[in-house]
């Protein structure tokens, strides 16, 4: 906290809460006084403070009561109860019911400053938490999930509108473009951030092994179940679960799905015992779940529970302007991983990158960066420590005009099948003279390369 | 108003402690010193219950009796003082006021069932005083345990403390007191 503490007294008698001001004072925090319950609740409606020194013996509206109401205005001010010898077990009840602690009047000097210090670090504690989580959301939209392409401007503009809220949100975009990392900054800039993120691989677990893990189970449920095991619903309660692959689930894990979703209440196998779960639930695919819905595979009543809002995250070679600023990050993460000074890339590779196709999305870059910094040899990526055959090299590095493109074909066809007319013909679906016309159009000749 | 300090005891007060105090502030910060009178044992601050002496009704007692030639109005005695809210002080000062209380009770190495050290008295009290005079002029709790401006909840804070300013404290205090001097010329 770099500014001054404010602090709180509530206490019907003067004596008490001048002399606590003055206290209080010495040490230069801010005291504002109440006289009543009544009075610190009125103040509440304009004011916060980080302290709240409330005595929990008032006439007319008591500590306990003061201090539930206060809690719903100003949940985030610490109340340290006030209490005298005789009303010990009621201060506990304070303490049960959100009281940081409780101080016996009259206090030992040493007691109510260890007190007072004791919040003031819990609660720049907390603030550190809290900005250190910002800035990891942060991170998230600038380090992550990096991009300045418009798609993904749109993409950071929606999770940052999203997030706040407890929607389900399905995001969808093709396999390797960075579903699970979009979940993460949902839930890292969630009120939730500082419950867990659990992610679940859907596609990844056979349909028993995924309902145990996601609803967990009783000792002896089946056979190797030796202890009972809580599912990740219930590790992700008050936080938020992934479900990642989601239109690779059976038709039996999408029932109890859906059942959670609608009542937030799950029953472990081999148990009796519903248990409640608050659980924010995102989900991704890289599946037409529509497609999927027309062919009876998925179940429709689902896909609109989770498809309150949806993301859709963009191909790279839809954003390929974003791929100059992912290659610079790769370059750092894995240099970084690897120990190695961080190394450049030559804007001949850098080319190659930007005309590639990128099938495999952001998760194919960055293997073919981790890739690139392995086998490379000298201090900056050239086109050689890319895994693509110099044929391609030319074929993407050339001029992208549609005759130039053409020939580049034609070549590697020709290359392909050793210069037989027949086959590198039937291979372009064209026939031999169309290809003898072209060979000539384009001079193309053996050997070229 | 003069810039003259006033060491003024309640109570009986040995006289080798009030002219420890005046030649300490003499010293330490070239300000001329006086001893006044004595006051009573203040009976209207006591509290039956308690066993001890109500620092804010002395220090209110005080604004009352303040001479209007002294800067600061230092009051020093043995009873046991306290606030309300707290079980024991061992001074109270008007933040920025004129006023201010020390307590020679709990400084007493036999308050502690140890024997008689009038070093370490002489060392508690002018450390307690320089505190004081400290919030008088101003100055709040300092975060640096060595600094006299740190907050003695505990005799081991005294103790432990320096009988000096720390820098910072040391700026604070010449700053407040450089705009209190000339106030007290205009």
């Amino acid at each position: 906290m770099t500014k001054r503490p404010r602090i709180l007294v509530v206490d019907d008698e003067a004596a008490m809460r001048e002399s606590l001001k003055d206290w209080l004072m010495e040490d230069d925090y801010e005291v504002d006084l109440a006289a009543s319950g009544e009075d610190a609740i009125s103040m509440a409606r304009d004011t916060s403070w980080d302290i709240i020194l409330l005595d929990l013996k008032m006439p007319g509206m008591d500590g306990l009561e003061t201090m539930s109401r206060l809690k719903k205005v100003i949940p985030e001010t610490e109340i340290l109860m006030m209490t005298a010898y005789g009303s010990i077990d009621t201060a506990v009840q304070a303490m049960k019911e959100g009281a940081f602690d409780y101080l016996v009047k009259p206090f030992d000097p040493d007691e109510i400053e260890m007190q007072i210090k004791k919040i003031v670090a819990h609660k720049e504690l907390v603030l550190e938490n809290i900005l250190l989580r910002r800035e990891l959301a942060e991170r998230h939209q600038y380090d992550e999930i990096i991009g300045k392409s418009d798609a993904m401007q749109e993409v950071f503009n929606l999770i940052s509108r999203v997030a706040p809220t407890d929607s389900t949100v399905l995001i969808t975009g093709e396999s390797g473009t960075g579903k699970e990392l979009i979940a993460q900054a949902i839930h890292g800039n969630s009120n939730r951030c500082y419950m867990p993120f659990i992610a679940v691989s859907c596609g990844a677990l056979p349909d028993s092994l995924l309902e145990s893990e996601l609803f967990g189970y009783e000792k002896g449920a089946f056979t190797g179940a030796e202890n009972s095991k809580k599912g990740r619903f219930e590790m992700a309660n008050e936080g938020t679960l992934f479900l990642d692959e989601i239109g690779d689930i059976s038709l039996k894990t999408q029932i109890d799905l859906l059942r959670i979703l609608q009542q937030k209440e799950l029953i472990r196998l081999g148990s009796e015992k519903v248990v409640r779960v608050d659980v924010r639930i995102l989900a991704a695919t890289n599946r037409d779940l529509q497609k999927a819905i027309k062919e009876n595979r998925f179940r429709e009543d689902l896909y609109y529970r989770l498809n309150v809002i949806s993301i859709h995250v963009p191909p790279l070679r839809d954003r390929k302007e974003d791929i100059p600023l992912l290659v610079k990050a790769f370059i750092e993460k894995s240099c970084l991983e690897m120990n190695k000074e961080v190394v450049k890339i030559a804007p001949s590779a850098l080319k190659l990158l930007m005309v590639y196709n990128w099938p495999g999305n952001v998760r194919e870059l960055e293997n073919v960066i981790e890739r690139a910094l392995v086998i490379g040899l000298s201090k900056e990526i050239v086109p050689e420590d890319l895994p693509f055959s110099r044929k391609e090299m030319e074929l993407y590095t050339s001029s992208k005009s549609l005759k130039m493109m053409e020939k580049l074909h034609i070549e590697r066809i020709l290359d392909e099948s050793d210069w037989n007319i027949s086959r590198a013909a039937r291979e372009l679906d064209i026939d031999r003279q169309t290809l003898y016309n072209k060979i000539e159009k384009y001079q193309i000749t053996r050997g070229q390369d | 108003m003069s810039n003259c300090i006033t060491i003024c005891p309640i109570g009986v007060v040995e006289e080798d402690i009030l002219g420890r105090i005046a030649k300490c502030i003499e010293k330490r910060h070239g300000l001329m010193c006086k001893i006044s009178p004595r006051m009573e044992k203040p009976k209207y601050a006591y509290d039956e219950r308690r066993g001890q002496y109500d620092s804010k009704l002395i220090l209110k007692h005080l604004i009352k009796c303040c001479p209007q030639d002294t800067l600061r109005f230092i009051a020093v005695t043995h009873v046991d003082l306290y606030v309300p809210i707290l079980k024991f002080v061992f001074g109270l000062a008007q933040i920025e006021g004129q006023c201010a209380v020390i307590s020679i009770h709990r400084l007493r190495p036999q308050f502690y069932n140890l024997p008689p050290d009038p070093d370490l008295l002489m060392a508690r009290v002018e450390k307690t005083v320089l505190h004081e005079l400290g919030h008088s002029l101003g100055l709040t709790h300092c975060r640096d345990r060595r600094c006299v401006m740190y907050s003695s909840t505990r005799i081991e804070d005294t103790d432990f403390k320096r009988s000096d300013y720390c820098p910072t404290c040391f700026e604070l205090f010449r700053w407040y007191l450089d705009k209190c001097l000339i106030s007290a010329h205009t």
